[in-house]
């Protein structure tokens, strides 16, 4: 068997038992990735040889004692906008393009220390902003299931590597769905943690109290392996929780959901949603009935306002992350400026493309004095409504589940020219970040044209374990993640 | 809810972004939609309803002053666009 086809925990047990070299690996995904990604476009930058060197080193350090650790070997792919020390993080932005971090994320500083193989740095809408990584300033990622389709975003990049088998897993990062959506476009498994769970040190900034790091992987197990390595507590991100990390691969010893009350939100099942997404998820739900949870309808009565919260509240603190972008201490810096302000908005002019423009202008607006009460300040306090929809649900469920899009992936150049098309396109992810609560995307299905459709479940905050127990239950007992893409 | 050329003129001076003509004319069009979207949320009494800003609940997260190894002048250095000595070089500001 291929290696690239095995899954994160396959390939694990490989390495460990020593029937495979990082050596063997690292040659077989870069042939992989030299024979899709001309297609595929995940990557923003690749490291073979640097990574061939690596490799080398880790088996030449396991010459002798051959102790390994969990994360050895392992070939993952980063979205770009995680900083990793000496290899150029972009943000695919012209802003940053030339850009080589002095300093290690968190979560890459964690898989470093276990000997990780860093095969290269995938696209996203520029800064994370956008859910096609059409907004990418180097060109847009296809999806491996349909190339004239987009494979979603912002970590667009990130689900298709993992979808195309051009990495055994992924890290993406989701503010508003970023995770969740092109892994159900890309027919992956995408998990947000809770807000907290995961340090965002080193994470290049969007939203500050959104964003989040997590997995992106061919299955739940790997999924759950991912988690267990980047979780935990961080004295360099003050947003970071100081809760104990669970043992998540023991999560999936029940294969079952007996016990567990599983709520739908009347809400997510309205206009709008696809004929073919609803089929695929009712019977997900029916799947998840046989298994042993007991089905609720539940209220989210303020979803339809998910949206408008996010878009004041997302923009306002990008358009404060952002300012950072001046051009003096790091990247871009407009040529032939007059004075200090010319510097500014020339580099900033150059620097953006038209979506990170939009957003800045929206947020400054939202922030603007005679506006900030009427839109942040309401947006927030609509934000603590939403919470509190959640909070009465999870007294009555564990777990909710719902599409994680209203549709599959949609064609390149489709939605483009209209922001708020785009934006509404969201509507079943947003709310979680909102709430700060964790939500996994699985496959449960294809389309009549082939593309995959995603299942979301969302639980109670810091309780990704019960998420994972049920998510790899569903997993088990359907065979979604036996197909793959032909790209082509 | 419509917004003028004006007010998106002096958001993006604001927002320290130059912008073409043809950009304030985009601009006006697309944030008066996605504006119109918002004020949606209108319809919702949030009359005493405390603001979220974090979902975590902490309020002030404090540490022990003690040094440690941070970058050195070099790397911190190292991206600079302009650079002269142990400084990053910007426009003079006063004459």
């Amino acid at each position: 068997m291929s290696l690239h086809k095995l899954t994160l925990c396959e390939l694990q047990r490989k390495f460990t038992a020593g029937e495979v070299t990082a050596k063997e690996i690292a040659r077989a995904y870069f042939l992989r990735i030299g024979q899709v990604e001309p297609k595929v476009k995940a990557y923003v930058t690749t490291r073979k040889e640097q990574a061939m060197i690596d490799a080398a080193a880790l088996d030449d350090s396991l010459k002798g004692w051959r102790k390994t650790q969990p994360m050895m070997g392992m070939p993952l792919a980063i979205k770009d906008n995680l900083c990793t020390e000496g290899v150029t993080t972009t943000c695919s932005s012209r802003m940053l393009q030339n850009f080589v971090p002095p300093y290690d994320a968190t979560v890459i500083a964690k898989l470093r220390a276990q000997g990780y193989l860093l095969l290269g740095k995938t696209n996203l809408d520029e800064f994370a902003m956008g859910s096609s990584t059409e907004n990418s300033a180097f060109g847009p990622s296809r999806n491996p299931w349909n190339l004239q389709c987009v494979p979603g975003g912002s970590s667009g990049g990130s689900a298709a590597a993992v979808a195309a088998d051009e990495c055994a897993a992924a890290l993406g990062s989701d503010t508003g769905g970023s995770i969740r959506q092109p892994a159900a476009f890309c027919g992956v498994v995408g998990l947000k943690p809770t807000y907290g769970r995961v340090s965002r040190y080193g994470l290049i900034a969007f939203a500050s109290s959104l964003d989040q790091i997590g997995p992106i992987t061919k299955d739940v197990a790997d999924a759950a392996f991912l988690l267990s390595v980047i979780a935990g507590h961080d004295p360099m991100d003050s947003t970071s929780a100081d809760v104990p990390v669970p043992d998540y691969m023991k999560a999936l010893k029940k294969k079952d959901l007996k016990k567990l009350k599983v709520g739908i939100p009347a809400e997510f099942f309205a206009e709008g949603l696809d004929p073919e997404v609803e089929q695929a998820v009712r019977a997900a739900i029916d799947e998840l009935k046989s298994l042993g949870g007991e089905i609720k309808e539940i209220q989210l009565p303020r979803t339809d306002a998910a949206v408008a919260v996010y878009y004041v509240i997302a923009t306002a603190e990008a358009s404060s992350n952002l300012a950072r972008f001046d051009g003096v201490k790091f990247g871009l810096r407009s040529k032939d400026t007059k004075d200090l302000l010319d510097l500014y908005t020339k580099t900033r002019q150059e620097g953006f493309g038209p979506e990170v423009k939009r957003r800045i202008m929206l947020g400054t607006y939202a922030l603007s004095s005679g506006y900030y009460d009427a839109y942040y300040g309401k947006a927030q306090a609509v934000r603590t409504l939403i919470r509190q929809d959640f909070d009465a649900a999870f007294k009555e469920v564990d777990l909710i589940v719902t599409p994680v899009t209203p549709t599959p992936a949609f064609k390149l150049g489709e939605k483009s020219e209209d922001p708020l098309q785009m934006y509404l396109s969201d509507i079943f992810t947003i709310s979680v970040n909102l709430a700060g609560l964790p939500a996994i995307a699985l496959p449960c299905g294809f389309s009549k044209a082939g593309l995959p459709i995603g299942l979301q479940l969302i639980g109670r905050a810091f309780q990704e374990d019960t998420l994972l127990r049920a998510a790899h239950a569903y997993e088990q007992s359907t065979q979604w993640r036996a197909k793959k893409p032909a790209i082509r | 809810m419509e917004i003028t050329k004006q007010e998106v003129e002096k958001v993006a001076k604001l927002a320290r972004l130059q912008v073409t003509e043809s950009e304030v004319a985009v601009f006006t069009k697309q944030l008066s939609q996605i504006l119109t979207h918002v004020e949606t949320l209108k319809k919702y009494n949030t009359d005493g309803v405390q603001p979220t800003a974090t979902v975590l609940g902490q309020v002030n997260v404090f540490r022990d002053d003690v040094v440690r190894p941070s970058l050195s002048v070099e790397q911190a250095l190292a991206n600079a666009p302009e650079r002269e000595a142990d400084g990053f070089c910007v426009p003079k500001i006063i004459d």
